[in-house]
């Protein structure tokens, strides 16, 4: 008994051997912000060099004692998993920043009385100047845009998505890998590539050939971004599809059930969480595009609540008009406050968006391991 | 249940069958036809332009002298966007979808997807009026002290408005791309491989090198790829964050000019010919683009057996 009793007390402190302490990070930390802090006191201190220093102070001390204790194995572990790390730290310096950016930027203009509520119709130069020179209120609002934005969307939005759900589920269901299919994923492809304006340029002179020269409304900016949406969903969508295990469908096929009740009740809730984030992605691409916008629907100051008639203006054009020709070119101030104000809410709305994709996602997503 | 119900059920399915097949073929020709569109009146709008004389065109030394340094700039704003954005998106995926604690990975997509979600012409605002003015300094250090490579010549932008702030800005706006599908693709991993590499001893890293990315291969092509697509075609955020001008091969100084901006700055008061040259620059820009998916395609297809579809 004492014979075998000896191998197994050594096992044992071969396990808990060669580990880094549990505080082992944190102190290695302490002591990367110290060393950084006293490094850039030499050449003038700043904040963002104190933490991309010690970053780098930190990765290298904790894989050095983790080569050191561990072995390599772990080491490498180790600095995979601070480069990891380090990459959606510096993700999010931009995120930060520009939200930042808006919002200090954004609120002013936001707050602006009748901000949300008025057109910039009749608003001049010359109420600017006063704004400027007098401190009268910032008037002029983006009702207009706001409205022109979401119809426009919503256009684009409802030829899109049958239309790539569509052609997904052909891809996936009934292609089989034939030269149709194999043509159609090639060129989704290939219009995943189209510059958004040549899809502008595309709307404009299909209704300018089809309707009458110089027809720019709001139905002509939708199917430009439908353009750029389309191969969008599909390519999302048919990744999703593809993903739903046959087992599923075969199991459904067992039963006697059609093909085509199989990919409504069977295929496609099984995916839905997928292709919801997919269209949101989509939807989140379309609706910040200015140049198609500008081309297709033209740029209007009053409201104009038919988007089958007459131009359009929108909150992307919005802010890209009030930043490069501001309403007062003397005092570009009250414009650059409403285009940043414009953009708050051009990002509150896609927000908005995107968390109600997130819902309806996570209502239909089936359970799942993870 | 009883024999009349299973038989017109049957019926309403045969009909639905056909009626559901046929929609989804109509829907993938209708893309075909609108891409065939796409490129006939690209086609026919440039030929003007490619075959008017010389020194008509812009520059006065025929189509392609003009094209030429604009299309290198669009190959050089793109290629910085991805050299910045790829080993930058694939960590954001890895960590969303392996190292972050499980309560707090789906909020970190999130986060990611709201990047997405911020509009170019936001993304230019910001680099124009922020980003550009902060690093600037950096610009200077590089050309005091990497001078002697050619693409950190000096003198360095004073105002920051250069060929690599853009390249930065296209980076931020693509990145989201990447990383958003790559992470859809990683958390497909099957869980038995990654059990099986953990089961066998492997670290994490081990673990995530022999099972997760050899089947996220393809799918992290068709993202860069997409990256890349919208880093070609990209308007807004460089035509406000660049200061254009000839081709330089000095990133930091102020020049070059990509199709797209090009295109943008200058269509909406062009006339006659100047239209023509610059639907021909969008056609190159198209022609362009099908090459780099075409290669990713094929790259694609070489990999297919790692593919999700069982």
């Amino acid at each position: 008994m004492t014979s075998t009793l000896t191998p197994v007390r050594s096992k044992r402190s071969a396990l808990t051997k060669g580990q880094l302490p549990k505080y082992a990070p944190y102190a290695v930390l302490a002591a990367a912000l110290i060393a950084g802090a006293a490094i850039l006191a030499l050449v003038g201190f700043n904040a963002f060099g104190w933490g991309i220093v010690s970053a780098i102070l930190f990765a290298v001390g904790l894989v050095s004692w983790s080569a050191a204790v561990e072995g390599s194995r772990k080491a490498k572990d180790k600095l995979a998993t601070c480069l990891v790390v380090g990459s959606f730290l510096i993700a999010l310096l931009p995120l930060i920043s520009v939200i930042w950016t808006v919002l200090v930027n954004g609120i002013p203009g936001l707050l602006a009385p009748g901000f949300m509520t008025t057109s910039m119709n009749g608003v001049t130069g010359v109420f600017d100047n006063k704004a400027v020179e007098e401190g009268a209120p910032v008037i002029g609002g983006i009702y207009h845009a706001l409205l022109g934005t979401i119809q426009i969307t919503l256009l684009a939005t409802v030829i899109s998505v049958p239309v790539g759900l569509l052609t997904a589920i052909y891809l996936v269901e009934y292609g089989e890998d034939g030269r149709l299919a194999r043509a159609i994923t090639f060129f989704v492809d290939v219009m995943t590539g189209i510059p958004s304006i040549v899809a502008g340029l595309f709307a404009a002179a299909f209704f300018f050939a089809v309707v009458g020269p110089g027809t720019k409304t709001g139905a002509v900016a939708a199917v430009a971004l439908s353009v750029l949406m389309i191969p969008v969903v599909v390519r999302s969508s048919e990744e999703m599809l593809k993903i739903v295990p046959n087992e599923l469908r075969e199991a459904a096929y067992a039963l006697g059930v059609r093909k085509w009740r199989t990919i409504i009740k069977v295929v496609i809730p099984t995916a839905i969480s997928g292709i919801a984030s997919g269209v949101t992605l989509a939807i989140a691409r379309v609706i910040g595009e200015t140049a198609p916008i500008l081309v297709t629907a033209g740029f209007a100051t009053s409201i104009n609540s038919n988007v089958f008639s007459g131009w359009m203006a929108s909150l992307p054009t919005f802010i890209y008009t009030q930043i490069l020709n501001p309403t007062s070119p003397a005092n570009p101030d009250p414009s650059s406050q409403r285009a940043w104000g414009a953009a708050l809410v051009l990002i509150i709305l896609v927000m908005v968006l995107n968390l109600g994709a997130r819902l309806i996602a996570r209502i239909f997503a089936p359970k799942s391991g993870r | 249940m009883t024999a009349t119900t299973l038989t017109s059920t049957q019926g309403a399915g045969r009909a639905g069958d056909k009626i559901f097949s046929g929609a989804a073929l109509a829907a993938g020709c209708l893309i075909l036809a609108v891409l065939f569109g796409v490129a006939l009146f690209l086609v026919v709008q440039a030929i003007p332009a490619l075959t008017a004389p010389a020194d008509e065109i812009q520059g006065g030394k025929g189509f392609f002298a003009y094209i030429w340094p604009i299309v290198i700039g669009t190959l050089i704003a793109a290629v910085i966007a991805l050299v910045i954005a790829t080993p930058v998106a694939i960590g954001v995926a890895l960590f969303i979808s392996h190292f972050a604690p499980r309560g707090l990975a789906s909020g970190l997509g999130y986060v990611v997807d709201l990047l997405a979600a911020i509009p170019s012409v936001v993304y230019g605002a910001w680099g124009a009026a922020f980003l550009a003015k902060e690093i600037s300094p950096a610009y200077n250090w590089l050309a005091a002290n990497m001078g002697w490579l050619p693409i950190f010549q000096g003198p360095a932008s004073a105002t920051g408005k250069t060929i690599l702030t853009a390249g930065i800005v296209l980076a931020v706006m693509v990145l989201p791309i990447i990383t958003s599908l790559s992470r859809e693709i990683f958390l497909q991993t099957p869980k038995l491989h990654e059990e099986a590499a953990l089961a066998l001893g492997a670290t994490r890293w081990e673990m995530i090198k022999m099972s997760v990315l050899p089947f996220a291969r393809p799918g992290i092509i068709s993202a860069v790829m997409l990256g890349l697509g919208r880093a070609l075609g990209e308007t807004m955020a460089v035509a406000l964050v660049l200061s254009s001008g000839a081709l330089t091969a000095s990133l930091i100084q102020s020049g070059n000019q990509t199709i797209a901006a090009e295109i943008a700055l200058n269509f909406p008061e062009a006339s006659g010919l100047k239209v023509s040259t610059l639907i021909a620059a969008g056609l190159v820009l198209f022609i362009i683009t099908l090459a780099v998916n075409m290669i990713a395609r094929w790259i694609i297809t070489r990999h297919k057996e790692f593919s999700g579809a069982n």
